[in-house]
């Protein structure tokens, strides 16, 4: 379930190796067009090639800092789980690979948890670290998305999830696939609490991780580019014996197949998450944004209901206190009811507009 | 019979039982005090093999051709088996089977992964490695149940998902997911059992449930013991090797607190003797769901996230 997590890793850290350690490699070379791009520069673009639009892999610290206003976060560190547990060996030892990730990224383990303002608006993050052990799931990584999960339900906050991750850590045997429960009952408590989950598939994402967390989300947002499945396609063309399409696992062939909402490059990731959020969780905005006619808005938040033009509201079973804090809302309603009829005689559908002359608005 | 590399020894002595049988067929002389000697010796060697097989043999034990597989199970242990088919969206995968059926009385959804045992059905149920289509049929299935106040019962046994490029761009890993998830949503109980193979998020995807069991020589594994060899080995014959490292037996699982009972398999495995290993686990069945049918559905639900969370948190050093 993590074949990728060798096959790619190693190549991986050259990458990175390459670029950070020796001062005569200050140019990088993007893998699709060939571009030579400065360092700095590729740095500013946040990984992403200035000639071709190529969406490198983007460390998980400067992803974070791109997406929390100023860059600025809190953490919460990963609860602390047995190490090793089945006493794994390979070639090597399991505890010996986790120590070589460990100095190499200064991490505990595959995962950041980390909250603060998005566009003003707090949130938490789930994000894996591609580079500790290719992003692989095991019991740190569930047991930190599980605290991820009841931070955003105590902060009454969304969960943003932003997969990068070979799968499942085979290191840890069946209580690596536990976790794809243990995660998926953690997505759960944040959709339960009423909370948006929202899921960033990054470069890449398959295994378990994308048969769980990953593939639960109210949204789902992709990277251009980015490896979405779940078999490896070695796997998969070793089992059917053919040739897979070309972009076959790419973001944009699962856009195509309805796998994801939206392909959203990373110069608009933030804003797209930030309007996702605000669509979610505050259904009205206040009027000035809207293009809606402007309505006189009650200045005190009792009245507003007096104003109202239909139908009598029962105070007592349907409280509506959202409404209540945000009185633009009847203007906004208002102004929906009556542009309804005249969208139904638009169409020249005599049925719906009788139709819809013999029933109540729909929002009444 | 189909005899395991490490059974030679056993095959040797049943081969000699059957000679015997066989001659004393012709010869009309008697043979039966003779035979009676050799199957004790069979007894004895199946025995000592059986008590300390080793993660490996458990493996090719798991796998057996002749090991019961679900509709086995299901025609042994559900009675007016009423087969549901198809996701509604796009096809009937026959890797998942399920339906209606009584169980010791009480109506109830079976769900599970069917392998086939021959050619022509192998091919049919695509050797129990399911698409998509067949974890949307689980829970639509699982929803029903729901719907109705019936327990769901799954049978656990698969390779894993299938890998293919149309299970992939019907979202193969999607369906797992929400496979998973709704196994952990239900307010009415889940019982899953590993009869052979537990094969990563194939399996997981029906195997989510307030109870857990496994066959005394099934196993359940994040990948197989090949896979993981090559992966991590690189070669693909250190599959024993791998097959130790993972801890996939059942005694194992058990140890590391992720399942709840181990069900006991007749002398030899459950292919020497289906119906009593089919009768155990229905046995099993009857007394876990005699537990929690009582319950709420929200205790239910509630009880069957808190067992996931507690996994790893408490036992382990
Ligand atoms: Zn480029
Ligand atoms: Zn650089």
């Amino acid at each position: 379930m993590n074949w990728l997590s060798d096959y790619v890793r190693p190549k991986f850290r050259n990458l990175v190796g390459s670029t950070r350690e020796v001062p005569d490699n200050l140019w990088h070379k993007c893998s699709t067009c060939g571009h030579m791009i400065f360092h700095k520069e590729l740095d500013k673009a946040r990984r992403v090639c200035t000639q071709c639009g190529h969406h490198m892999r983007l460390p998980v610290k400067h992803r974070l800092a791109m997406l929390f206003d100023d860059g600025s976060y809190d953490r919460i560190p990963l609860p602390k789980v047995p190490a090793d547990p089945l006493k794994f060996r390979d070639v090597k030892r399991y505890t010996d690979r986790l120590k070589d990730a460990q100095s190499r990224t200064a991490e505990s383990d595959g995962l950041i948890v980390a909250h603060g303002p998005i566009e003003g608006r707090t949130a938490v993050v789930a994000a894996f670290d591609f580079d500790f052990m290719g992003g692989s799931m095991g019991m740190a990584v569930g047991e930190g998305f599980v605290a991820a999960a009841e931070k955003a339900v105590e902060l009454d906050a969304p969960l943003i999830a932003i997969p990068s991750s070979g799968g499942a850590r085979m290191q840890e045997g069946i209580l690596s696939l536990m976790q794809m429960a243990r995660v998926t009952v953690a997505v759960d408590m944040v959709k339960d609490a009423g909370l948006p989950y929202i899921v960033v598939l990054t470069d890449p994402t398959t295994g378990g991780v994308t048969a769980s967390l990953a593939m639960l989300g109210d949204i789902a947002i992709a990277e251009p580019g980015a490896i979405i499945g779940f078999a490896g396609a070695r796997v998969i063309e070793q089992t059917i014996h053919e040739k897979l399409p070309k972009g076959f696992q790419r973001s944009e062939y699962l856009l195509e197949h309805g796998m994801v909402d939206m392909v959203v490059p990373r110069d608009t990731l933030k804003g797209t998450l930030a309007r996702v959020i605000r669509l979610l969780t505050v259904p009205v905005e206040p009027v000035a944004q809207t293009t809606l006619p402007t309505v006189v808005t009650p200045d005190h938040v009792e009245g507003h209901r007096e104003t109202e033009p239909t139908g009598p509201v029962d105070d007592s079973e349907d409280p509506h206190p959202d409404v209540e804090v945000l009185p633009p809302s009847d203007g906004d309603k208002a102004a929906r009811r009556k542009t309804a009829p005249e969208r139904e005689r638009r169409t020249g559908d005599s049925a719906a507009a009788s139709t819809a002359a013999d029933q109540p608005p729909p929002e009444a | 019979m189909r005899f395991l590399d490490f059974e030679r020894p056993i095959a040797e002595l049943e081969g000699k039982i059957a000679e015997l049988r066989h001659l004393g067929d012709a010869d009309g002389m008697n043979i039966v005090e003779e035979v009676a000697r050799l199957q004790q010796k069979v007894e004895r060697q199946l025995q000592t093999t059986y008590a300390r097989l080793t993660p490996w043999q458990k493996t090719h034990v798991a796998r057996h051709p002749d090991r019961p597989h679900c509709l086995r199970y299901i025609k042994r242990l559900i009675d007016d088996f009423t087969p549901l088919a198809g996701d509604r969206s796009f096809a009937e995968d026959e890797a998942i089977v399920g339906g209606l059926g009584r169980f010791r009385g009480q109506a109830v959804v079976v769900i599970g992964q069917e392998k086939g045992h021959d050619t022509e059905s192998r091919v049919k149920h695509n050797f129990g490695m399911p698409r998509p289509e067949g974890y949307r049929k689980a829970q639509r299935l699982m929803r029903m149940a729901e719907r109705f106040g019936l327990p769901v019962l799954t049978l656990v046994d698969t390779a894993g998902a299938f890998p293919g490029k149309g299970a992939e761009e019907r979202g193969q890993a999607e369906a797992i997911a929400r496979s998973t998830e709704t196994c952990l949503d239900l307010r009415v109980p889940l019982i899953a059992c590993v009869i052979g193979e537990g094969g990563s998020g194939g399996a997981i995807a029906l195997a989510a449930g307030n109870v857990v069991l496994m066959l005394e020589h099934a196993i359940y594994s994040v990948i197989s013991p090949e896979g993981c060899a090559s992966i991590l080995w690189r070669s693909g014959d250190k599959a024993q090797d791998a097959a130790e490292a993972l801890r996939l037996t059942a005694q194992d699982l058990e140890t590391l607190g992720v399942i709840e009972e181990i069900v006991k398999e007749p002398l030899g495995g459950a292919h020497r003797d289906p119906e009593a290993a089919m009768d155990a686990v229905g046995e099993a069945f009857e007394r876990h769901l005699a537990e929690l049918m009582p319950l709420s559905g929200d205790v239910i639900r509630a009880r069957r996230r808190a067992r996931f969370l507690a996994i790893g948190r408490q036992g382990l050093s």
